[in-house]
């Protein structure tokens, strides 16, 4: 992020909740050396942090009631296994600047319930495409891992969800994951480039957002390009340029109209 | 340390959650049971080295919105007496500089659920976005933009109520 831009207030509270990466933090002290107006909101806020672990401190210093205790005390029960938030332990939250500013900047993002589709779709790409060990679920790479994403994935959404080939682009399939959007599961599919150029592919329930044809929005490099059919919303996002984005997102197109 | 020991330790955070949530000390406090009940009925779902008061805060998120629905049709609970006279000892004039607890208790009621759980989660339990994410079953970008209307919202309440806070406005 160059210091020339305005720093938008989600990087301002990921700043103040230790959310950045180094690189980022560095960036945001460099801002708030020369703005002491945003310094004064970030003392505002930490202020007002403070008051709210304030609230009923006391509560924290009291013993605990005997129920309480006594349900401590009993004897555990049996066992089944599963696994646990197994998606945010891999989440390793490295903010950029770019989701920042998307989600800040709303005057690039489209208007109304599309708005909050291409949001989703551009958070989970910045958060997933920063995961070395952990960017898929489910890796592309054997035929029969391939198939079982394409099956899990289908059956989540609820239609036949084939991610297209884009090698003829230079793109390779990584792999997939589920994605939690608001109300619903979202299929994320990820590709990369020789040069470890990363693309997402974001696929929910079209639900509340509005049938559109092709739109493009970018913000600090990263472009999405969107569309949303009567059931289901798309999007492509790269940090690409639109005239690189545009061919590869035919490429999607046209290959979801043949299945 | 058991896993056991590490829950007892993280209950005083969620009777104050609870309290903040509910206000009310007695619906705060039986929430609370149920969250235990069902934590160490469900121990083995915990998935070691991830973050236990994250998984309490979880369980007690989807036990609150489940009786939520089922009281939508009951009478609200107002503020019991006995919370009222807390608000009164819990303010510490000295940490809270020009601004009164009681205020900032008021500003948080004035937030959407879903903002105030957002403020607070992150805020003052320390979670991370991500596992804030997960508690609440939304994405990490809603989150986020909660958190930055929560925290705003907040802060033009406590402005209107205190014009001029250490004399740092204008």
């Amino acid at each position: 992020m160059s210091g020339m831009q305005r720093l938008g207030d989600t990087e301002l509270h990921a700043y103040l909740d230790g959310e950045l990466d180094a690189e980022a933090r560095a960036d945001v002290e460099a801002w708030l050396k020369t703005h002491p107006e945003d310094e004064a909101r970030l003392e505002d806020w930490r202020r007002d942090r403070e008051a709210l672990a304030a609230l009923h401190r006391d509560v924290l210093d009291e013993p605990l009631p005997e129920k309480m205790q006594a349900i401590l005390r009993q004897k555990p029960r049996k066992p089944v296994s599963t696994t646990w938030m197994r998606a945010a332990a891999s989440v390793v939250l490295l903010l950029a600047g770019a989701v920042a500013g998307w989600l800040a900047n709303d005057a690039a993002a489209p208007a109304n319930g599309n708005r909050e589709f291409v949001r989703n779709a551009v958070g989970a790409h910045v958060v997933y495409t920063k995961e070395r060990r952990h960017a898929v679920e489910v890796k592309a790479g054997r035929a029969e891992d391939e198939k079982h994403l394409v099956r899990w994935l289908s059956r989540r959404l609820g239609r036949a969800l084939n991610p297209p080939s884009l090698n003829e682009a230079g793109f390779a399939l990584v792999g997939g994951r589920l994605v939690a959007d608001d109300g619903g599961p979202a299929a994320q599919f990820m590709y990369e480039s020789a040069d470890k150029n990363r693309l997402t592919l974001y696929v929910r329930n079209a639900r509340n957002a509005e049938g559109t044809a092709f739109r493009i929005v970018s913000d600090r490099g990263v472009s999405a390009l969107y569309w949303i059919d009567r059931t289901y919303a798309y999007a492509l996002i790269g940090k690409i340029d639109r005239d690189t984005l545009v061919p590869l997102g035919d490429l999607v197109y046209a290959h979801l109209e043949k299945k | 340390m058991t896993i056991r020991d590490d829950i007892v330790a993280e209950v005083p955070r969620l009777r104050r959650y609870a309290l903040v949530l509910l206000r009310n000390s007695t619906s705060a406090d039986d929430l609370v049971q149920d969250v235990l009940e069902r934590a160490l009925s469900r121990l083995h779902l915990f998935q070691p080295g991830t973050n236990l008061r994250a998984w309490l805060f979880t369980i007690m998120h989807n036990l609150h919105v489940n009786q939520a629905i089922r009281a939508a049709k009951g009478p609200k609970t107002g503020i019991d007496e006995d919370v009222a006279e807390n608000y009164q000892t819990a303010v510490a004039p000295a940490q809270t500089a020009g601004l009164t607890l009681r205020d900032m208790d008021r500003a948080l009621n004035t937030l959407p659920d879903q903002q105030r759980a957002v403020v607070l989660l992150v805020g003052v339990e320390g979670l991370t976005y991500a596992e804030t994410a997960a508690v609440l079953e939304v994405p990490v970008g809603t989150v986020m933009s909660r958190l930055a209307r929560g925290r705003e919202r907040l802060r033009s309440y406590m402005n209107d109520e205190d014009p001029d806070p250490e004399g740092t406005g204008q």
